[in-house]
């Protein structure tokens, strides 16, 4: 059995352990050879962005684990042009390479995924 | 027509495990199928054997007891959720050489690939967070 899979990451990395929970949810789904695929929306872009120093407030860095999702072959990563716009980010800020996609866009993007997930 | 249901918020947090319980009440009432419920992040203390509320409030640790009773539902807690939060299961206080658990009835301790296996299985994945 194969299932494509959206998680919608809404939440900074300063979130309690949210994000944590969250890519060892995603990781685990992605071990078990599913299609899995992640979209940035609100808060949940601030988690990309580059130059965090999560350690000076005794927090774990999660950024080195976006960077071995791509180890477990997650498929594509977006980012909602608006929530990067409306922050001052641009994809240059972020730690990984992600498809913008527009606000307007999104309820198609949904349409194509068996199973979409908040983290 | 079968579930598989996330929920990842704790009791007095939000409301989200209150509509999740009676979706899946509901959902059993009318013959639908519960594939597997996960308690996942602060969810797991949907599970805490020693909730003690008072006596005119809804008891949410134990109906969900009464209710893996009733339906033989299988309610999963995340042991590493469960772990760093600090609820153990019987086998895991012993290793600590103490004789408890702080799983309530019905519940059992499991992995995330159990929560994997019931998105793969169910007909329709729910999420209940806040």
């Amino acid at each position: 059995m194969k299932k494509s899979f959206l998680y919608v990451i809404q939440s900074t990395s300063f979130d309690g352990v949210r994000i944590q929970e969250a890519l060892d949810e995603i990781m685990t789904v992605a071990a078990f050879d599913q299609s899995v695929s992640l979209l940035f929306i609100d808060d949940g872009v601030y988690s990309l962005k580059r130059g965090q120093n999560p350690e000076i407030l005794n927090l774990k860095n999660v950024t080195p684990i976006f960077d071995a999702l791509a180890m477990y072959e997650i498929q594509q990563f977006f980012a909602e042009d608006e929530s990067l716009k409306i922050r001052g980010l641009s994809s240059d800020d972020l730690i990984l390479s992600v498809k913008s996609i527009c606000r307007s866009e999104i309820g198609e993007l949904w349409d194509k995924f068996d199973v979409i997930l908040t983290g | 027509m079968n579930f598989a249901i996330k929920i990842s918020s704790s009791p007095y947090h939000s409301q989200a495990s209150d509509t999740a319980y009676h979706f899946i009440d509901a959902a059993l009432q009318k013959g639908y199928g519960i594939y597997r419920v996960f308690f996942y992040g602060d969810g797991i203390y949907n599970a805490l054997r020693y909730a003690n509320p008072p006596a005119d409030e809804r008891e949410i640790v134990k109906r969900w007891s009464l209710l893996a009773r009733e339906f033989d539902l299988d309610l999963v807690v995340c042991v590493s959720a469960a772990q760093r939060r600090g609820l153990l299961s019987e086998e895991e206080n012993r290793l600590l050489g103490r004789r408890d658990s702080d799983l309530a009835e019905g519940f059992r301790i499991s992995g995330l690939g159990q929560w994997a296996e019931a998105m793969l299985e169910a007909d329709r994945v729910l999420v209940f967070s806040g």
